[in-house]
């Protein structure tokens, strides 16, 4: 009985010193909130050649570690709100992962769609994007996707469709490339980059068997229906001034009986007018926000 | 022979009484808690780390068995005086030192084993449950055969920080050799730096020097080859081969020096 007794005192003792210590962990955390400095982003080693070192045999799980890392840091970041310095580190957190691991396919090629993607989506820096694929060229010469990543950078980010169209043959003459890539590089040559082109690439990717690049590529789709319904938009709402030293706006235009509602996106969020050009805008709430930098229709 | 059986046993039943076999119950929780939180952190990259972390925590695991238990074989029988019944039976010293050298051997074979097991089961649920299109991105099956070759490269790893653990069980204290064996294990892994040393330096002497330390320390990044297996980049049987056949000869030095320096300790 006093055993019993004793047993069952000690566990009491055991629960409550737990459950003080949890309650003065709550009243700390509201009391002192330390969230700014847990929110500061280090990277203490920065260096490939001595993390490698230091990990030893386990090289690729430091890489995961890494590769988990640069994900939070970019999601984070993209998520963001506030004024801070953004995506500082993740190019560095990539060459991380991909040094310690040199065949993490999609580090290369997730990572450089992330470099690559325009301010605020992303650090908008396409020439990072292709040094890092360069890299795991580097690593897999014969790997043809990295190749075709790097032409879809100079085409989708940098509009430089020559480059694009000899990495698309490039990448077209390693093993187990898909036929599609040739004729796109030829489309590129002849087409000058049109959306059509885009359309024709991001086609082919839809057919991908990593959801994420379809996911990419249907987004980039929808991005691309809203620049026509924009062009389309322009002429009519050019024919159709407000009243001088008034601005332009959806009321008037529906006033006017140009537009019956306000227009949207694929998405489903309306499109912004500007009130001095008239300019068509895909609003900054929609999904397809920021959009590709582009040409005129050809 | 028989005696060599019975120690091995002994040892392996030893073990199991200082619950050794828990670490199993921990990989086995690791692996299925990481299958369920790696998948929300990883861009669909799951399974390669399910397999990174799974082959790691091998080695990991596999580690501290060969070290705490291996640097305990001769000192905790020396301490417990044990030793003097058991060297006043028919038994020889060295079939005293291959036999816990086998005893513990069998301790890791039962754990990596199970381990194995575990890993296969928790990739096979992962390859369950992902989409044939999902599959097809993957790099290497969920459940790929090649793994195994990782896997016995770890083991052959394990039995060879065991033999060196055991040799400095022989002559040091379980402190020191602890220290000794896992500052080994560190430096194996360098083994790449000390062979390119005429690389980074003209003296010849120390070029000397360096190589004469990369064939004595046991050439442990050798045994590395998680990446390529992960990956399902192809390694040469005959690499695989000779790295098993070099661990096997290096055992074989260090448990020879072992029942030599062991032969000649005074217990008085």
């Amino acid at each position: 009985m006093r055993t019993w007794r004793g047993r069952a005192a000690g566990i009491a003792v055991a629960v409550a010193a737990f459950a003080t210590a949890v309650t003065l962990q709550v009243v700390r955390d509201r009391a002192y909130s330390r969230e700014e400095a847990q929110n500061l982003a280090f990277l203490y080693v920065r260096s490939p050649a001595v993390l490698r070192r230091i990990a030893l045999s386990f090289d690729a799980l430091a890489a995961d570690v890494y590769w988990i890392r640069a994900l939070q840091h970019y999601g984070g970041d993209r998520l963001s709100r506030d004024g801070r310095e953004r995506y500082r580190l993740l190019y560095p957190l990539l060459d991380l992962t991909t040094s310690l691991d040199p065949y993490f396919t999609i580090a290369y090629r997730f990572g450089a769609i992330f470099l690559s993607e325009g301010y605020p989506g992303g650090p908008g820096r396409p020439d990072l994007a292709v040094a890092l694929l360069k890299k795991g060229i580097a690593a897999q010469p014969d790997n043809w996707r990295y190749y075709h990543d790097i032409a879809f950078v100079h085409y989708w980010q940098l509009h430089d469709t020559k480059t694009a169209a000899e990495w698309f043959r490039l990448a077209q003459k390693q093993p187990g490339a898909p036929g599609w890539l040739e004729p796109v590089a030829a489309s590129m040559l002849i087409e000058g980059g049109d959306r059509q082109s885009a359309r024709f690439i991001l086609q082919q990717i839809l057919n991908s068997p990593e959801e994420w690049l379809r996911q990419m590529a249907r987004r980039a789709l929808l991005q691309l229906d809203a620049l026509d319904l924009i062009d389309r938009a322009r002429p009519v709402i050019v024919r159709n001034p407000p009243p001088a030293g008034t601005p332009y706006s959806w009321q008037w235009l529906i006033q006017r009986g140009v537009v019956s509602r306000i227009p949207e996106d694929e998405t489903g969020v309306p499109f912004e007018i500007d009130p001095a050009t008239g300019a068509l805008t895909v609003s900054p709430r929609s999904p397809l926000f920021p959009m590709p930098r582009t040409g005129p229709p050809q | 022979m028989r005696a060599i059986s019975w120690i091995a046993v002994n040892v392996f039943k030893e073990s199991v009484r200082d619950r050794v076999p828990y670490n199993l119950a921990l990989f086995a929780v690791l692996m299925i808690a990481s299958s369920f939180l790696i998948g929300q952190l990883t861009a669909g990259q799951d399974v390669k780390i399910i397999k990174d972390l799974g082959l790691a925590a091998i080695v990991v695991f596999g580690l501290f068995i060969a070290i705490f238990i291996g640097i305990g074989l001769v000192s905790k029988e020396v301490e417990r005086r044990s030793i003097y019944s058991l060297l006043s039976k028919p038994i020889g010293r060295p079939q005293f030192v291959v036999g816990k050298y086998a005893g513990l051997v069998l301790t890791l074979a039962v754990n990596v084993g199970v381990m194995t097991v575990a890993l296969y089961a928790v990739l096979g649920c992962l390859t369950y449950i992902q989409t044939p299109a999902a599959r097809a991105a993957w790099d290497a099956p969920g459940v790929d055969p090649r793994l195994l070759e990782a896997i016995a490269l770890i083991f052959v790893e394990l039995m060879i920080v065991t033999a060196v653990a055991l040799f400095f069980s022989t002559f040091s204290t379980p402190l020191l050799a602890a220290a000794l064996t896992f500052g080994l294990f560190i430096v194996g892994h360098f083994n790449t730096d000390l062979k390119n040393f005429d690389k980074i330096v003209d003296s010849r002497p120390a070029i000397w020097v360096a190589r004469a330390v990369y064939h004595t320390v046991p050439d442990f990044s050798a045994f590395d080859i998680k990446t390529e297996v992960v990956h399902g980049l192809p390694v040469a049987a005959g690499y695989l081969i000779a790295t098993a056949g070099y661990g096997f000869a290096y055992i074989s030095a260090l448990l020879v020096v072992s029942v030599l320096v062991f032969a000649r300790r005074d217990f008085k």
